[in-house]
């Protein structure tokens, strides 16, 4: 059985499917970007994981 | 079959028509002064958080754009200046400019307070329901006073922007935000002047049709005379300095001028030159805006190098 001609419409849907791909792509570089910058910045990350943490506790005493 | 009925629907959108219910000519505005908000501010940001907090904010007003039109479609398909938009066009559905715009707004103002912090967001918030809700679905059709009010919306980004960087709200802020706030009756209602039949054919309550062409050139005047002494008062501030106050006087002696023109004007003199000083003066406008902003930021661009502020 033959393919059927493509149509402008289906050109269209390509043209939108690869604009949502390459969006999502750009998100996902973003959010990894950022939390490699929140990471390495050194912001504050510990939080109560049922093991003693002194830092925390002074955190918290200040 | 199914395939040969899609054939028939020639409106389907385009990936380029989703991007156009996210206004992107009014994105650009929000884009530079959002940004200037952040760079003029005390406290550096990484640049990664910056342009993640800028794409943030220019989505949050990108939704606000999307929600827009799906509530205006009406109104957009009568007026010459919008009937080509997505909606109107029927390219897109209204109900999925909706979709479109509720997601897009949830995405910004969360990862704008993951990315930045929670004030941001929650001003970017704020914003999005200002724009969407107090001006589109109620001031918009329901007074004249819906430009000047409905302003707030498009004044939040510096603030915004603000408090990505300081995490707070101070003068400075406040007086960009009081800049913009000010700036958009006369900018609009200049506009309304000479787009004549384009809101009276859509039923939007602008100035120039509720109260008349006279005293919308005379409320032109009365708000740029408001707006001189805000412009020019943030040059005192600590994003001010010589070359804003310069930069803020000469451009609101000149914006001044073209009020006072455009007030002295009756309709004979406008239609006998096609409306040539209010093209001008909102044209003009535009520039006042872009320059003033422009200049908050070489000040903060020079101050590294002992020239900058006061």
């Amino acid at each position: 059985m033959a393919f059927p001609p493509e149509h402008e419409i289906h050109r269209r849907r390509f043209g939108r499917n690869i604009g949502v791909a390459v969006t999502l792509a750009l998100f996902i570089v973003l959010v990894f970007a950022l939390t490699v910058v929140k990471v390495t910045r050194g912001d504050p990350m510990q939080a109560f994981d049922h093991s003693v943490r002194p830092e925390l506790a002074a955190e918290e005493a200040e | 079959m199914s395939d040969i009925r899609a054939y028939e629907q020639p409106g389907e959108a385009g990936f380029g028509d989703y991007v156009q219910l996210l206004k992107p000519r009014v994105m650009s505005l929000v884009v530079f002064t959002a940004l200037v908000g952040l760079l003029v501010a005390p406290v550096s940001v990484h640049p990664v958080i910056a342009f993640a907090s800028i794409l943030f904010i220019a989505l949050g007003a990108g939704a606000s754009g999307a929600l827009n039109m799906w509530w205006d479609a009406d109104i957009d398909a009568v007026m010459r200046r919008t009937k080509s938009r997505p909606v109107p066009a029927g390219k897109v559905a209204a109900g999925e400019a909706l979709a479109v715009g509720l997601a897009l707004s949830g995405i910004a103002v969360v990862m704008l307070g993951l990315a930045a912090n929670w004030l941001a967001a929650g001003l970017l918030a704020f914003t999005i329901f200002f724009y969407a809700v107090v001006y589109s679905m109620w001031l918009k059709r329901s007074t004249p006073q819906n430009i000047v009010i409905g302003g707030a919306a498009g004044a939040f980004p510096p603030m915004i922007g603000w408090a990505c960087a300081t995490g707070g709200i101070s003068v400075e802020s406040l007086l960009m935000f009081a800049l913009i706030f000010m700036w958009t009756p006369p900018h609009f209602w200049a506009l309304a002047l000479f787009m004549k039949d384009d809101y009276s054919n859509a039923g939007v309550p602008m100035l120039t049709v509720t109260h008349g062409r006279k005293a919308t050139r005379t409320h032109i005047l009365v708000y740029t005379i408001l707006l001189v002494p805000v412009a020019v008062g943030a040059a005192f501030t600590s994003i001010g300095g010589p070359i804003y106050l310069a930069a803020s006087i000469a451009l609101n002696g000149w914006f001044l001028i073209g009020a006072w023109r455009i007030w002295r004007r009756d309709e004979a003199m406008a239609e006998a030159d096609g409306y040539a000083t209010e093209k001008s003066v909102f044209r003009f406008s535009l520039s006042y805006l872009f320059l003033h902003f422009g200049a908050f930021l070489a000040e903060a661009a020079l101050r590294p190098y002992g020239m900058g502020g006061w």
